[in-house]
């Protein structure tokens, strides 16, 4: 990307620091139940599958699959590249495991339901955000 | 069948304030004015009020979303009270009213003033529809976001339309629904609002409009969101023994639908075709014997057009993902169609007033009232449901 659009960044917390500051290593991380194995996103202190108490941050593989996609035509902030493509993606380690984001490095016209994707960080002062981009010759 | 008690539950009055485009006016002057038309018309006073409900509170969660609290109105109106409830996490907006329907059957009131108040418009100024986490219209620094708004916010998803857009292309993906279809519900409450004349907008849409007006997130285009107002309408809930000393023929709440079984969130719901109101409808029709064929009228939330359509689905109206062809070419839907919707214009032409509407025109039509709007035939079974996204809630009324 050229130039960075504007972004809102998140509040960094100790339940959420691990995901908004993985792409620093280049990592996309949500907690993982160390009993039953289900990722858990967003966190909570407790296992939906199993309701251990036990849940460790790891990483996924960072590639996933576009559920559904939306192009942004609206300025609600005044930016350069309209439309935008905002998609929810589902990662491929768990079904339901999914993301608000933004598919990029490639027309937004270009997205479609389906395609495949692989995370990217963008980084904003002390935030990475995920973002995802095409599977080369997906 | 369970012990349906919203049944002892009558809806004995309705009111409204001015509804228009930057009014200016103090929020809690329409909200009273509401208020008071509503027990005026139930033919009770300010003394037979024993109970008071709202969506969403006293709290301004963007800029206009709340134009009074229960505080302001039981002060107000010095109301004695014997219950009270005011929030935002309920079943949609007519989650409220819901509540009162239990407060009555339960004892705990006998008359339920309830009332949603919004001025959206004056307090959005002249900077056009802003975004959330934004400001209106994104200047200033915004402050960092967090909670549920931290996983949609920053990946520039600022909008319901944003939110909302991502299901409906999901069902146009997998039921090949049409922006085409999709047109008919705000080409049906434009048709409608021309009838109506406290509509915000009454000029004449036409499909070639629809399709060239600016898109805001795909598949919505401006006629697909709604138009902020400044309104507050209000309804009475009375215990079924009590709505006899009202003046007008009670409306009975046959049942109603409060459910919440998928995940509460604009990106994790299981199924990206629907949202909460696919429990909310199948609930409704749990407790009671009538079936969605009886319905003489619906009014079913249209914040965007989409959600009217999953309504439909979520209520039976048509199968699942079958809402586009229901509605294609408008008949079925119009005033004199098999299933007359958004009577009064909804929420897209006659203004945002945040589910309430739909209830009040509801009640308008079952009373006969709807003057030149009003739906042929003596509507005497009448569905209105509102919200739909992470929350939902409908109810089925009947004429005794």
């Amino acid at each position: 990307m050229s130039e960075k659009p504007f972004r809102v960044l998140p509040e960094l917390t100790e339940t959420t620091r691990h995901f908004w500051e993985g792409g620093r290593e280049g990592e996309l991380r949500f907690p993982r139940c160390q009993e039953c194995g289900t990722w858990v996103h967003p966190p909570t202190p407790i296992c939906p599958g199993c309701l251990s108490k036990d849940l460790a941050v790891e990483a996924v593989s960072g590639t996933a699959t576009v559920l559904t996609f939306t192009l942004n035509h609206q300025h609600w902030v005044p930016s350069p590249d309209h439309p935008y493509a905002i998609a929810i993606v589902e990662l491929d380690e768990q079904e339901g495991l999914r993301l608000t984001t933004n598919v990029v490095n490639c027309a937004a016209e270009d997205v479609r339901i389906g395609m495949r994707v692989q995370v990217v960080f963008d980084q904003y002062e002390d935030v990475w955000i995920p973002l995802f981009q095409p599977v080369e010759g997906s | 069948m369970t012990d349906v008690l919203e049944r002892k539950a009558c809806l004995t009055g309705v009111g409204q304030s001015q509804v228009g485009r930057r009014l200016m006016r103090d929020p809690l002057e329409l909200t009273l004015d509401a208020c008071i038309a509503a027990i005026e018309d139930a033919g009770l006073t300010l003394d037979d009020i024993d109970g008071l409900s709202t969506y969403p509170g006293g709290v301004d969660l963007s800029p206009g979303f709340s134009g009074a609290g229960i505080i302001q109105v039981q002060d107000a109106l010095r109301l004695e009270l014997n219950w009270f409830t005011g929030g935002v996490e309920m079943p949609g907006q007519l989650g409220s009213v819901i509540n009162a329907c239990m407060a009555v059957a339960t004892g705990l009131a006998r008359h339920v003033l309830c009332f949603r108040s919004i001025w959206e418009s004056t307090a959005q100024g002249t900077g056009g529809r802003g975004g959330f986490g934004v400001g209106n219209g994104g200047d200033g620094g915004p402050p960092r976001v967090g909670e549920e708004m931290q996983w949609t916010i920053p990946f520039r998803a600022y909008s319901p339309a944003n939110w909302i857009g991502l299901f409906a292309q999901r069902h146009f993906h997998e039921f090949g629904t049409t922006r085409e279809q999709m047109a008919q519900i705000p080409l049906n409450a434009r048709k409608n609002a021309q009838l109506n004349p406290k509509a915000i907008y009454r000029d004449p849409l036409t499909m070639d409009d629809y399709l060239a007006s600016r898109l805001i997130s795909t598949p919505f285009c401006l006629y697909d969101c709604d138009v902020p107002v400044d309104g507050a309408t209000a309804v009475i809930v009375s215990h079924a023994d009590a709505a006899k000393d009202c003046r007008k023929p009670l409306l009975q709440v046959e049942a109603v639908g409060s459910a919440l079984r998928g995940r509460p969130s604009w990106y994790l719901f299981d199924d990206l075709t629907t949202m909460a109101m696919r429990d909310a409808g199948k609930m409704l029709w749990e407790r009671t014997d009538l079936m969605p064929a009886d319905i003489d009228v619906a009014e079913l939330y249209d914040g965007f057009s989409f959600l009217t359509m999953s309504w439909l689905e979520a209520l039976g109206f048509c199968g699942k993902g079958e809402s586009g062809p229901f509605i294609e070419g408008g008949q079925r839907i119009a005033r004199d169609g098999e299933l007359p919707l958004n009577t009064d214009g909804g929420q897209l032409s006659a203004g945002r007033l945040h589910g309430y509407g739909f209830l009040h025109e509801a009640c308008v039509q079952l009373w006969g009232e709807g003057g030149e709007r009003q739906v042929p035939g003596d509507p005497a079974v009448a569905v209105a449901a509102a919200g739909g996204g992470t929350q939902a809630g409908c109810l089925l009324l009947t004429r005794g």
